[in-house]
């Protein structure tokens, strides 16, 4: 017999060999994890808890098991990025706008994961419409990071947008959780949390059935506590789906086994262009350590160039509130959601979109609305879109010399909760390293690699080449063993 | 050229179209819902025609082969590479907040329509390109006292923008644009071109100018659902922008809707408060990339269309252009016509075609394929007029019989007793009676007065009831007659 905390602590694969060893039901195991979600309410992680889903398909989990039928995740609890559309559970994208929208249909990636068995705790707390970088602009209220920084009881962010996933992995609320990543939102929040997070290539998990941000960049992945977990969740997510005209048509390869083959005569580029002024010595001391670790394990660190990385934040913050701007004209008060009447039909949008959209969506609105008009159109988009251009150049060069690239994941450890509020930029900061591997559409892994002197989590971030998340898993496990991470947050299963 | 006059001298009249076709498919542009016309409101909508959340665009081929197929149809370049844009606005039936459409590289670029004229003259206009977007839903403002009522039905189903060069300059030659163009579509089978549906729908930009000068300014008319209104709308605002010129003012660019009640356009919204429609490429969908392969298979199973139709009716058939022109207008029509000639005299056929067929069928109303007279049926008739069964005068009479009993032409010739009399026998007796009761007539034609030939043969046929065969009847009245 394991006990319920016993439960929680395991990680996603001993939890599936547990209940293939019939250790404990899958009913046991979701329960263990409504309890903590319950105990760890104070957090905030979860919009929309799903006990019942959670046992009756648990209760299904337990009779394949005993039948014989188990599936490759079967009667794994996990939590849902609330930006997934699942059918007949409220769906919010974080936002007042979405009151009581219910879809009609399941997104693909959480379709993918039911079908390989895997089991609903709720829908996870983040960012309105995925935009922001600390969880903070949530209507339904921020999240806070399990951990705390030593001798200081106060409040963190856990990152964002995923702020409530990460939450959730890091305080053993759940095995594993959805992200989605526009800019940073998987790998920040999984740094903030001290967890593993991939955003895997443009392409590689379909976007059907998730509330859309920025299209051209979404992308979703997993959230774990380790490395083989993240993979293992990946290989259930991910996928061609007709239905998303840029998903790939490629096989999706057994990302676990892939972790077997270490990273012994692999090339590890070091951007210098990543060395950024004001960076805390504790990130940069971080990175070199993190080089010594790939050097140990057999790699060889090369130094590389990419020379445009710097006009990448801009870039992005163009990009991307271009076409959030699109993306959002569909939140108009007319088929679902919030509507708030007016007497005209012009004064309905009025009306509705400013009580349903928080001020960082608007913002993002009007800076979209504002580089997509007409006489600003070129100085803006299409500059955006040839600097990207020249992005993606760069990592192709740069991946003609390397065969995965090191950074640090963020430019600091997890900030005060409410921090940075007033001042967008700094904010946006936040993506810094992040938002690269977006623009060219690469897959990007972070790390825990060790903790700030504060004691709070620090992470590296792996790059690689479009479609080989194989190469950045097994960077992504030589720094996790060789990091040897095994903190705990301060606040497990909301026990502080 | 056509020119108008106006108070201070003649003007040109500059006019270019942007048509809007439906394209006929199964499903819409971008999602698997059936495209229907007149189903239940909102009965016809996927997830992704209302603008639900998470719901992307997934591009229907078969909406794409079609374009291609109209494209070749016009003689334009395919483009093998197009872009799908986002226009961004707000409206209540718009559900996703933008259409999709396509703005810089759109799937077909420069081609031409012939124009037929009247008296047989044609003319070409050049075809800017052609593009593919979705359409809208419908608004409906009169169901309720404050609320308007939206049926996304229509929402995603694809249409062709087609767009002319500036090349017409007479509303005759805009309505013969759009009778071309929708006569090539029928062709191919890509667009019903039925404009009371909606399935074709016409913006008319109009500007006026002395001859020989620059370009004017030009206003546009949207939406105008007839080829009658187009010609209308055309005429009525040539003159207006003609007498604001002549009063002294200038044109604004400007939208203008036509009023068709009233025949006259009206002020929509000036440039000023145009939309800014802040398009970009559509960033759920990849460009478009067609191979050479794929577009060479569709143009390998083109129909033959109008224009070659119609110089294969004159060389082949040796109709006259203005024969062939009617005849080819709606493929229905010409494939009708080439049934009843097959085998047969088609001159013959193309005059009973053209003639009593047509006339008929305009009358009745109905379309051909539900004429009471079938292609094999009006062939029956020719073959008796052949053959000498009957006379042509005769014919006649049988033909409305036909249409309006169904039966074939034997049928009604044996029931009606109207066979030709061929019998030189019976024809002599009854020239033999016309000539004993009009002895005086006789003597005058012997005694030199020719004219009266014809006077003995109207006797003669009426005798006969119309039944004796004109050709022996003259030939036996000739001899008898020299006496």
């Amino acid at each position: 017999m394991t006990t319920p905390s016993e439960l929680t602590h395991l990680t996603l694969a001993g939890a599936r060999d547990g209940l293939a060893a019939r250790r404990f039901s899958a009913v046991e195991l979701a329960d263990a994890h409504v309890a903590a979600i319950e105990a760890g309410r104070q957090l905030n992680a979860f919009i929309t808890e799903t006990p019942d889903q959670a046992r009756a398909m648990a209760a299904e989990s337990d009779r394949r098991i005993a039948a014989g039928e188990a599936r490759p995740l079967e009667g794994i609890p996990l939590a849902i990025k609330d930006l997934f559309c699942t059918e007949g559970v409220a769906t919010t994208a974080g936002s007042h706008i979405l009151d009581g929208f219910r879809p009609a249909y399941e997104s693909t990636v959480t379709a993918n994961l039911w079908r390989a068995g895997a089991v609903m705790l709720g829908k996870a707390n983040l960012d309105e419409f995925a935009m922001g970088s600390s969880n903070m602009t949530s209507y339904h209220g921020a999240v806070e990071n399990p951990w705390r920084r030593q001798g200081d009881n106060r409040p963190l962010t856990p990152g964002g947008s995923s702020g409530g996933s990460a939450a959730a992995v890091a305080a053993r609320m759940a095995l594993g959780a959805t992200g989605t990543d526009t800019g940073g939102s998987i790998r920040q929040p999984a740094a903030f949390c001290g967890i593993v997070g991939i955003k895997p290539t443009y392409g590689r998990c379909s976007r059907w059935g998730i509330v859309a941000f920025a299209s051209s960049l979404d992308q979703a992945g997993p959230m774990a506590r380790t490395v083989r977990d993240a993979a293992i969740l990946l290989g259930q997510m991910a996928g061609h789906d007709p239905k998303d005209s840029t998903s790939v048509p490629l096989p999706v390869p057994d990302f676990e086994k892939a972790l077997d083959e270490g990273v012994r005569g692999l090339r590890i580029g070091i951007p210098r262009e990543y060395r950024i002024e004001g960076t805390p010595p504790e990130i940069e001391a971080l990175w070199q350590q993190g080089i010594a670790w790939l050097k140990d394990a057999g790699a060889e660190p090369v130094e590389i160039s990419l020379p445009h990385a710097r006009y990448a934040l801009p870039t992005y913050y163009i990009i991307a509130p271009a076409e959030a701007s699109s993306n959002l004209a569909r939140y108009d008060g007319v088929r679902f959601g919030l509507r708030v009447p007016g007497g005209s039909l012009d004064e309905m949008y009025e009306n509705t979109r400013a009580a349903g959209f928080g001020a960082e969506v608007k913002r993002r609105v009007l800076i979209g609305t504002y580089v997509l008009s007409a006489g600003y159109y070129d100085a803006y988009y299409l500059k955006a879109q040839r600097v990207r251009a020249r992005i993606v150049e760069d990592f192709r060069n740069a991946f003609q010399q390397v065969d995965a690239i090191l950074t640090p994941a963020t430019p600091s450890a997890a900030f005060g909760l409410g921090e940075n509020m007033d001042d967008p930029l700094a904010m946006y900061l936040n993506d810094v390293f992040t938002v690269t591997a977006n623009l060219a559409g690469l897959p990007g892994l972070s790390v825990p690699g060790g903790l700030s002197a504060e004691g709070l989590p620090l992470g590296l971030q792996v790059l690689g080449r479009a479609f080989d998340e194989a190469t950045v898993l097994r960077v992504g496990q030589a720094i996790e063993r060789a990091a040897g991470f095994d903190a705990k947050p301060a606040m497990v299963g909301g026990a502080a | 050229m056509s020119l108008i006059e106006g108070r201070t001298g003649a003007w040109e009249v500059v006019i270019g179209l942007e048509v809007h076709a439906q394209v006929v498919s199964h499903s819409k542009l971008f999602s698997g819902a059936a495209t229907e016309f007149g189903a239940e409101p909102n009965s016809q909508v996927s997830f992704v025609d209302a603008g639900m959340p998470g719901m992307l665009p997934v591009i229907n081929a078969a909406c794409i082969r079609q374009a291609v197929l109209t494209g070749l149809g016009l003689e334009a370049e395919i483009n093998l590479v197009s872009v799908f844009d986002r226009k961004n606005y707000f409206y209540a039936d718009l559900p996703q907040g933008y259409q999709i459409s396509q703005f810089t590289r759109p799937i077909v670029g420069r081609g031409t329509i012939v124009l037929d004229l009247p008296g047989g003259a044609s003319r070409s206009v050049g075809i800017t390109r052609l593009h593919l977007e979705q359409d809208a839903g419908k608004s409906m403002h009169d169901q309720h006292p404050t609320m308007s009522y939206i049926d996304l039905n229509r929402s995603g189903v694809a249409l062709m923008e087609i767009v002319s060069e500036p090349d017409m300059r007479t509303s005759e030659e805009a309505g013969a644009y759009l009778k071309k163009l929708r006569s090539i579509l029928r062709y191919l089978g890509t667009c019903d071109g039925n404009m009371e549906e909606g399935s074709m729908r016409c913006d008319c930009n109009v500007s006026v100018r002395r001859p020989g000068d620059e370009l004017g300014t030009r206003c546009e008319i949207k939406n105008v659902n007839s080829i009658r209104f187009v010609m209308q709308s055309i005429e009525y605002e040539a003159r207006r922008q003609i007498a604001v010129i002549e009063d002294g003012g200038t044109i604004r660019q400007e939208t203008r809707l036509f009023d068709s009640g009233r025949g006259e356009t009206r002020s929509m919204r000036s440039k000023e408060h145009a939309h800014d429609y802040r398009y970009f490429p559509d960033p759920d969908l990849l460009p478009l990339v067609l191979s050479p392969e794929f577009v060479a298979e569709i143009k390998a199973g083109m129909p033959e269309l109008p224009d070659a139709k119609k110089a294969r009716f004159v060389s082949e058939y040796g109709l006259t252009p203005y024969d062939a022109g009617v005849l080819v207008g709606e493929q229905e029509n010409a494939a009708f016509f080439e049934a009843v000639a097959r085998g047969r005299d088609p001159k013959l056929a193309a005059n009973w075609v053209t003639g009593d067929f047509f006339g008929f069928l305009n009358k009745s109303g109905l379309p051909i394929a539900e004429s009471p007279v079938s292609a094999e049926a009006l062939g029956g008739l020719i073959d008796l007029i052949r053959d000498g069964t009957i006379s042509g005068r005769l014919a006649k009479e049988v033909f409305e019989a036909m249409w309006e009993t169904g039966k074939p032409a034997p049928a009604i010739v044996e029931e009606r007793g109207l066979k030709q009399v061929s019998d030189t026998g019976s024809i002599e007796a009854s020239i033999d009676g016309v000539m004993a009761a009009n002895a005086d007539k006789v003597a005058e034609y012997r005694s030199g007065k020719d004219k009266l030939f014809g006077f003995f043969v109207g006797q003669v046929m009426k005798a006969t009831q119309g039944k004796a065969n004109p050709a022996l009847v003259n030939e036996i009245l000739k001899r008898k007659l020299a006496g």
